[in-house]
């Protein structure tokens, strides 16, 4: 076995400890609280596959979170810690709401538009940061987290200022037509054709990230970002383009979400569907290829968790817990560190043994 | 807008402008003291969300407004140790650990909550206490200034006192010594015969223990609930005003005090004809701004400092 065999199995090692340990202390935790905790345990596990429509909510769940974790693996392996994915999902699904309510177009040409110009529009707001960092060298988490804010009140704003209705007894916008929402696809779930969408973003943001040039500039940059300028990449370009393309991708996101599982648009707060990316792309390592799985996977938590809130007394943020836990497990370099290096030292002295003898 | 200047320039604006900077600058004085070390402290937004919750749940349950605030500086003290030890002894980026314990305070303290108030959204149902406001003998019976500095609430004080204390702490103390030493060049340092992680871990205790004074104010004094996510990124604020202040007590209080004024202004706007969603958006606005301006000044220095060299 070569070492970076030994490596590999052990990044996936890490990752099971890691799941299973932030796992056992969410149960711990329900143990102590609940005064249920064998019915809050079984519904917050085989819930989600209790019936179709639970499962149904899960896959439902896992396509925002696919765009999102996408979006986030682009910015991170660029090593540009950039939060709007937050903020780009938010507007993205403004500014499909908007050609939506404002445009009668033909069924399958209206939602591309749209998701297109959510994308477009989602891609502006990444290049903000991104251009500040280049320009002017300033910090893009500090800026991105501000921005979130100002796109929450902005988007709400352009909503409430252009397509708002006034009779719908709530802040959202007018119903969207028939032309525009993308069609459900399985009966007895409300899992629609955005499916398809999240899929081919998977094996675009792949083939962009492993089989491109500019794919490649981007990882070398955020391998070492003076290595790669040496070598002659444009690391400014690099900057802002992982930026834009996060935006754009996580754009797509909101508006593929809001035409896919709502009516009308009603996001008064900020969905947090960005945060959710970062947990993704961690689980996922920044490759898209994981991606489906960690997104599925934390939407079964989801799901699990808001099912036993419902049917039990544990609150479903317990699963906060878990998520914390996940990202610094699977960020700590040092988790499990010496046993993988039990495990090379064993395994070059076996080799050097066999050249030996 | 005719109507805005005289509020401005009314002394209960100003008033209210070091009310409403008191959480902020608690918090940049705590990324002042992290980051001098050489650990950035993301999860300074967490820890002053937690705390707050904590300083409501135990003050219902003691009635004692001491406890109250001993148990937010506690929790934030014990989050910056998790924080200290999953990025110090565990390697863990210390940016996604700060961005782990961010996501962790945002859903813990609405389960705690629920525990403690059967509710998730705020804690009204809790009788906890708030921390008094006192008038200051003197300062009270000057005009003008007297009704902009006296009446405030204790843990407003605290704050403005901090930032001598942070300052003498950081320059005039062996341990500020060691913590400016440490983030400035880490192998320097070990190689006289400091302990890097030591100080590190003391660095991010002490700003757990400033952020949890700014998440006791918010709950304690601000208001008198916790209401989820109530601290909107303060947290993230502070460290755009450390930045802009550049690391030091005074220009960061400097820094703090221009975005409580965009918070202030924001407040007082909502009575105003103009569209909230544009009010809300001033203190974020404000900080981008503030970060972008300082950013270019920065780098107009070192492009002049090249300049020089050449």
């Amino acid at each position: 076995m070569s070492n970076k065999k030994i490596e590999t199995q052990f990044e996936i090692i890490r990752t099971f400890v890691a799941i299973l340990m932030a796992m056992t202390l969410a149960l711990l935790i329900i143990l102590l609280v609940s005064k249920q905790p064998v019915d809050a345990l079984t519904s917050f596990l085989t819930g989600p596959f209790s019936s179709i429509r639970r499962f149904g909510n899960v896959i439902e769940m896992t396509i925002p979170f696919v765009f999102s974790g996408l979006a986030v693996c682009v910015m991170f392996q660029a090593k540009q810690f950039n939060m709007i994915g937050e903020g780009a999902f938010y507007v993205g699904g403004v500014a499909a709401s908007f050609i939506a309510v404002k445009f009668l177009l033909p069924a399958g040409i209206h939602p591309f538009a749209a998701i297109l110009f959510g994308g477009v529009v989602g891609g502006l707001v990444g290049l903000l940061p991104g251009f500040l960092k280049v320009k002017w060298n300033a910090n893009e988490l500090v800026s991105s987290l501000m921005l979130n804010y100002v796109c929450l009140y902005l988007g709400l704003y352009m909503m409430k200022s252009t397509i708002r209705d006034p009779n719908a007894g709530m802040i959202g916008s007018y119903v969207f037509p028939e032309t525009a929402m993308l069609k459900k696809i399985l009966a007895g779930t409300r899992i629609h054709s955005g499916l398809f969408i999240a899929i081919l973003f998977i094996a675009l943001t792949y083939l962009f990230m492993y089989r491109t040039k500019w794919g490649y500039a981007l990882r070398m940059t955020g391998l070492n970002e003076s290595f790669a300028k040496y070598s002659g990449i444009n690391t400014k370009r690099v900057i802002i383009y992982s930026q834009v393309i996060g935006g754009l991708i996580a754009g797509i996101g909101g508006a593929t979400e809001i035409l896919g599982m709502y009516q009308r648009f009603q996001w008064s707060a900020l969905p947090g569907y960005g945060f959710d990316g970062i947990i993704i792309a961690i689980l996922a390592r920044n490759n898209p290829i994981f991606v489906p799985i960690a997104a599925f996977f934390l939407a079964y938590l989801r799901v699990g968790a808001d099912i036993m809130a419902r049917m039990t007394d544990v609150p479903s943020e317990v699963i906060s817990a878990i998520q914390a836990i996940i990202i610094v497990l699977i960020a700590a370099k040092r988790f499990l560190a010496k046993w993988q290096h039990k495990r090379i030292i064993k395994n070059s002295q076996e080799k050097l043994a066999v050249k030996e003898g | 807008m005719e109507n805005l200047l005289p509020i401005i320039f009314s002394t209960s604006f100003a008033y209210s402008v070091l009310r409403v900077t008191t959480p902020i600058l608690f918090a940049s004085l705590a990324a002042i003291i992290s980051d001098k070390a050489g650990v950035i402290n993301i999860g300074l937004e967490g820890i002053m969300l937690f705390a707050a919750l904590m300083g409501v749940i135990s003050s219902a349950f003691t009635q004692s407004v001491l406890i109250g605030v001993l148990c937010a500086v506690a929790t934030g003290v014990l989050l910056s140790l998790v924080l200290a030890y999953f990025s110090l002894n565990l390697k863990s980026d210390i940016i996604l650990t700060g961005i782990a314990l961010n996501l962790f305070s945002s859903g813990g303290t609405v389960f705690l909550l629920f525990l403690a108030a059967q509710d998730k959204g705020i804690s009204v149902s809790l009788q906890s206490k708030v921390v008094p406001e006192i008038s200051i003998p003197l300062i009270n019976s000057i005009p003008v200034l007297g009704e902009i500095l006296s009446g405030h609430n204790i843990l407003t004080y605290v704050s403005l006192l901090c930032v001598f204390l942070i300052h003498l702490f950081l320059y005039k103390t062996p341990l500020g010594l060691r913590i400016r030493a440490v983030g400035e060049t880490p192998n320097a340092a070990d190689s006289v015969g400091i302990s890097v992680r030591r100080i590190q871990y003391m660095a991010l205790m002490i700003s757990g223990a400033l952020a949890g004074l700014g998440g006791a104010y918010m709950s304690m004094g601000y208001v008198s609930w916790f209401s989820r996510d109530m601290t909107a990124g303060r947290g993230f604020i502070a460290l755009a005003a450390e930045a802009m202040g550049r690391g030091t007590p005074l220009g960061t209080f400097l820094a703090a005090i221009i975005f409580g004024f965009a918070d202030a202004l924001s407040n007082v706007m909502q009575s105003l004809r103009v569209p909230a969603e544009f009010v809300q958006m001033i203190p974020y606005v404000t900080t981008i701004l503030g970060l972008v301006i300082y950013s270019i000044k920065q780098n107009n220095k070192i492009k002049k400092y090249r300049r020089n060299q050449v």
